[in-house]
């Protein structure tokens, strides 16, 4: 439970940090919040000979609000998220979510940032992320490049993120009015990763629903849209045999592996589950319940 | 309030929930925990664990390591040999290698151990030891361990006939013992109107104390002589044991145990880390510490139960048991180091009878070698009460659903009465108190049992799942009268020492140990109700081999039953000398005095008195002519028979059929752990053995995979319960006192682990047997497994 030798790097600006990072190349990985890279150090799973802290650029933190955006700094933390007015205000899903996310220590020091770059199946922000249509400003050595969400996840610990690049920033279009939104997770015990979970951002018209999106957490090598079931709710008065219709082709997109928190067959009927509930309550915070 | 009322109430005796003295310093953290001893010039250890089951060495090259600066040793077998420590014996009668010698026999073995100036460095150079294996077919499932063609786990014992406990058939068989009436009970079984056959698990667990294990070695080559800080709880056995195995005289051992972090019988056994850091610290002549981490505390150290029972119950068609029969496989993994009393290789799983007044019984155990972990010691497993427990607590449950009949009302059935004290068991016991209805009753009443059980099927009516478990234990504890029970040929007695000084405070020593428990509020408690002395001013020290009477430490809730015996018992012969010193003083005959609260007076002339403070002043300046001056005792208690604390537990369960999640609605426990030294440190007990019995009856497992790989040896997988998870715990309590026991006392810590296990495990199932559930279900009960039965049910529909 000791990491091998490494060094270690402060940079204060995002061209320092990007600076060392073109300079030590594979060689060097991004600290964050820790949380994800040093369990996998005091394993030895990983072994960076230079650790680049980016803890201290101020710039990679904070939320604001700019032209219909919430702009969330990579840096941000779980705890920041949970605590912030903008976000339970203008887009609750993340908020809600990051209350389910591991324990207390964890979020105090875990950011948005390393969640998703990290790529784990099992980090709750890449649905959340997909449900809510954003996009990541990554910032390289020629420059910054914005991508969505969508297409951003490619496997496991493998993202569209590339070598030498640094995310700086999150961004979420506000949810319109007559959205809902619903986030549930089955997990072992608090700190437990899920065994499934499910993020829904949806809007209505009246009854109808217009828009849905649904996104999976750790049933499948990274995070997915569950796009047949959104499909088959959108432009329909979703009914709870609807729900049911749609929880059975989202289990159909499931790909998860087997661990101690259950079979394919347990954790693929979880994730209907988790979908129904996340429907229902998306639903029902639509509506004003 | 009468004078008295209050002269009583300020000594914080019995009865009193006076906080806890050791909390100030755990809370402000300034504890003294064996990683924090930190002796100039000491080393770190840092044991290289084998990646295999089962394998054989072909080669270790120890080169690219000791060229690592810093490193300054690696150990292996073959440096132990000459020292003939690459093997030790374990207090099961058998062999555990302390370095693996030719052949590892499960994951994460002790290999070899390097020593370098700090972890880090220690860390990197175990990394820097190549091992070469080959790997051998293993044995994971102890139903193959005999198998004609089953891999031999212990090649140094083939061609054996006996591992320690009698004679053995097979090279994995380590012992079987049986006991009770084999052809009654058959007969029994024959003639019976019903019976109930039932195979079930007790799984393997982990105890996983918080701190883990470790020591710190000092050897000092000037003066010869070896100081060890280490987390045990029972440290004059291990002095008595390195001395065994060192040559070092007794008189030179020290062991301390300074403040533990929670033990739960993990820290009972003498670990292969052990034995290296003393052996590196007497060939390097410097302090040596090894300090497990979590993995390799889950991986190797102490883990609990894997036994695999088969109860059966013979009974009238109206539910009156006529006879008990137990066969039992124990996976011992692949050394037998187990520490139960020597001649116990089952323990005291004799106890399987439980409450009931069953005419004739018979249990019958095999144990095995596998290529898993050894231990077999946390959580009450060597003494095997819980797996007791929990095939009959099963078992009647069983019979009941048979019948039709309530679980609440066969157990009314079949209880021992209370008239019916002292008990002889059929399996051998003799039980000193008890009073199973009233218990049971006051449990049924405090929850309203009918109202429950009308709420179950309205709810089953719904189509929703409700269960409920109920328990109704007797424990076996404080091991143990001499006559039945030593340790390495020790018996296990324990001690206690006090001496009043001139001013009327005391310091007291006992050979026991806190992990804890809060002894040195408890103690002194005992000692300031026995003389008159607040407990304020008591001090309690244990844990130090030079300064306190030999002991056999703190386990199997064995503290109060027979170091608090001896508590009382040293007290007694002070007052008893007090008493003499203040007739002296007050010019009257000894028979003239009476004791009351805090002095001595003349009886009919209450204004004449000493108080314990005045006596103990002149004890050191004004004694009767021949007597000895100073006021002080020391006791060795061999308690005449076990204490039996019982309790009556109740589990309330709704189960969500989508999830399989399980939300413990309710849990009542009533305890009775008969005289009730401070009721706030019981409570804290019992909702700390109600948290572990939920752990391990919920979520806690040591899963193997077919190749013996642990999975699930971090928390991440582990099931520790936080306050999030853990259920509100309603406690009650009856008081029976011990009739044999100087203050009445029975113990309490293991109660509720014991007992509320099959409790959860009976609410579980009672709410898969309300929609005819055919087959008990094994623990853990994590919302995976319920899941999978709610889906063979077909249960988890809208
Ligand atoms: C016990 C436990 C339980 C957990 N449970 C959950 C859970 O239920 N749900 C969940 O979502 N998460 C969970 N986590 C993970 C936790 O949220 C981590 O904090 C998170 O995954 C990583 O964020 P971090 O800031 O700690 O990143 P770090 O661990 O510092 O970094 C993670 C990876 O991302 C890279 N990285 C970090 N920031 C950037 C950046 N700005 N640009 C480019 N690359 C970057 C790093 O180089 C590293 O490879 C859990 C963690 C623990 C320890």
């Amino acid at each position: 439970m000791i990491p091998g030798n490494f060094e270690y790097h402060a940079p204060t600006s995002l061209a320092d940090a990007l600076a060392l990072l073109g300079q030590y190349g594979d060689e060097a990985k991004i600290i964050a919040g820790g949380h994800s890279l040093l369990p996998m150090m005091k394993l030895r799973f990983a072994e960076p000979e230079h650790l680049i802290d980016i803890n201290g650029i101020s710039e990679l933190r904070g939320i604001r609000e700019e032209g219909g955006m919430i702009k969330i700094g990579a840096m941000t933390t779980e705890n920041q998220l949970i605590a912030s007015e903008i976000l339970w205000d203008k887009c609750p899903l993340i908020p809600t979510a990051a209350k389910l996310i591991a324990d207390p220590q964890v979020r105090n020091r875990g950011t948005i940032g390393g969640d998703i770059a990290h790529g784990d199946p099992g980090n709750d922000h890449p649905a959340i992320m997909l449900a809510l249509g954003a996009s990541f400003v990554l910032a390289g050595p020629d420059g910054e490049r914005t991508v969505p969400a969508d297409g951003f996840f490619l496997g496991t610990y493998y993202t569209q993120l590339e070598e030498g690049e640094i995310m700086t920033e999150i961004q979420v279009p506000v949810p319109p009015a007559g959205s809902g939104y619903g986030f549930s997770k089955l997990k072992r015990k608090t700190g437990d990763f899920a065994t499934a979970a499910a993020a829904v951002q949806l809007q209505l018209n009246g009854d109808s629903c217009t828009q849905i999106n649904i996104a999976l957490t750790n049933v499948g090598p990274c995070s997915f849209k569950a796009s047949d079931a959104a499909a088959h709710l959108t432009g329909k008065v979703i009914d709870d045999a609807l729900i049911s219709e749609a929880a059975e082709k989202a289990m159909a997109d499931c790909d998860p592996s087997e661990d101690l928190r259950g079979n394919i067959e347990y954790k693929t009927s979880m994730a209907g589950e988790m979908v129904r509930r996340a429907i229902r309550s998306a639903l029902s915070n639509a509506k004003g319940e | 309030m009468s004078t008295e009322d209050t002269r009583e109430e300020e000594l914080k005796g019995v009865g009193c929930s006076r906080k806890r003295k050791e909390d100030p310093r755990f809370i402000q953290g300034k504890g003294n925990y064996v990683d924090d001893v930190k002796l100039p010039g000491m080393l770190v250890g840092k044991v290289v664990r084998s990646p295999y089951a089962h394998a054989k060495i072909v080669s270790i090259n120890k080169e690219a390591a000791l060229a690592l600066p810093g490193v300054h040793a690696v150990l292996t077998a073959e440096d132990l040999k000459p020292l003939g420590l690459h093997w030790m014996p374990t207090l099961a009668g058998d062999v555990c290698a302390v370095l693996a010698d030719e052949k590892v026999s499960f994951q994460y073995q002790e290999v070899a151990f390097v020593i370098a100036d700090n972890r880090y460095i220690a860390v990197d150079g175990a990394d820097l030891v190549e091992v070469e294996y080959e790997e051998l077919p293993v044995v994971v499932d102890p139903h193959h361990a005999m198998d004609a063609d089953a891999a031999i786990v212990r090649d140094d014992l083939v061609g054996k006939d006996e591992a320690g406990q009698g004679s053995r058939k097979h090279n994995n068989h380590i012992f079987n013992w049986d006991v009770g009436d084999k052809d009654a009970t058959d007969r029994a079984f024959e003639s019976a109107e019903v019976t109930v056959k039932q195979k079930m698990i007790n799984h393997r667990v982990h105890a996983s104390p918080l701190e883990t294990c470790g020591c710190v070695a000092s050897f000092d080559k000037v003066k010869g002589d070896m100081t060890v800080y280490m987390t045990s709880q029972a440290p004059h056995i291990v002095r008595t044991v390195i001395t065994l195995l060192s040559g070092i005289p007794e008189s030179k051992v020290r062991v301390i145990a300074p403040d533990i972090g929670g033990g739960f019988g993990n820290k009972v056994g003498i670990y292969p880390g052990y034995v290296c850091a003393i052996v590196a610290s007497i060939v390097l002549g410097r302090p040596v510490k090894w300090i497990e981490d979590r993995i390799e505390n889950l991986s190797t150290t102490a883990f609990a139960r894997d036994y695999h029972m088969e109860g059966e119950l013979a009974a009238d068609k109206d539910g009156k048991i006529k006879a008990l029969r137990v066969n039992v496989l124990a996976d011992h993994g692949a050394f037998n180091t187990h520490a139960q009393p020597t001649k116990w290789p089952a323990g005291l799983f004799s106890i399987c009878t439980g409450s009931y007044d069953i005419p004739v019984a018979y249990a019958n155990v095999d144990g095995v070698f596998t290529n898993k972990a050894p231990g077999g010691v946390s959580y009450r497993c060597s003494f095997r009460v819980t797996e007791a427990v929990y095939v009959v607590e099963r078992m009647i449950d069983v019979l009941a659903q048979k019948i039709g009949m309530d679980p609440a009302e066969i157990r009314m059935k079949n209880f021992i009465q209370p008239e019916q004290f002292p008990y002889q068991s059929a399996l051998g016991w003799e039980y000193d108190s008890g009073n199973y209805p009233a218990a049971l009753k006051k449990v049924m009443e405090a929850v309203d049992y009918e109202g429950l059980r009308k709420e179950q099927a309205e709810k089953k009516a719904r189509g929703e799942i409700m269960g409920i478990g109920l328990c109704t234990f007797t424990e076996i504890v404080g091991a143990g009268p001499s006559k039945a029970c030593d340790i390495l040929g020790v018996g296990m007695f324990d001690s206690a020492e006090i001496r009043i000084h001139p001013t009327g405070s005391a310091i007291a020593r006992m050979g026991t140990i806190s992990q804890g428990q809060g002894h040195e509020t408890t103690y002194a408690q005992i000692i300031a109700t026995e003389l008159g002395l607040s407990s304020d001013d008591i001090q309690i020290e244990e844990g130090d081999t030079d300064t306190a009477p030999y002991g056999l430490g703190t386990y199997g809730s064995r503290t109060t039953p027979v170091g608090g015996a001896a508590t009382v018992k040293a007290a007694r012969k002070i007052r008893e000398k007090a008493r003499k010193i203040a007739a002296h003083l007050l010019e009257v005959s000894e028979n003239d005095l009476e004791w009351d609260v805090d002095q001595f007076r003349v009886v009919g002339s209450p204004d004449q008195a000493k108080s314990m403070k005045e006596i103990a002043w002149a004890a050191y300046n004004n004694v009767p002519d021949g007597m000895e001056m100073g006021l002080e005792a020391v006791d060795y208690y061999d308690p005449p028979n076990f204490t039996f604390p019982f309790g009556a537990y109740l589990a309330v369960v709704d189960i969500d059929k989508f999830t399989g999640v399980t939300t413990i609605r309710r849990f009542y426990a009533l305890d009775d752990c008969g005289t009730r030294i401070n009721p706030m440190i019981i409570e804290g007990q019992v909702h700390g053995g109600l948290n572990e019995g939920y752990a391990v009856a919920m979520g806690q497992e040591l899963p193997y995979d077919t190749e013996g790989n642990l999975l699930g040896n971090t928390f991440m997988d582990y099931f520790w319960p936080t306050m999030v998870e853990t259920p509100k715990w309603e406690l009650d309590y009856t008081v029976t006192p011990s009739p044999h026991h100087p203050m009445g006392a029975k113990g309490v810590a293991e109660s509720p682990h014991v007992g509320s296990i099959p409790c959860f495990s009976n609410a579980i199932n009672d709410a898969f047997m309300q929609f005819g559930a055919e087959k008990h279900i094994d623990m853990p009960h994590n919302a995976f497994r319920v899941w999978k039965t709610l889906q063979e049910m077909g249960l988890n529909k809208d």
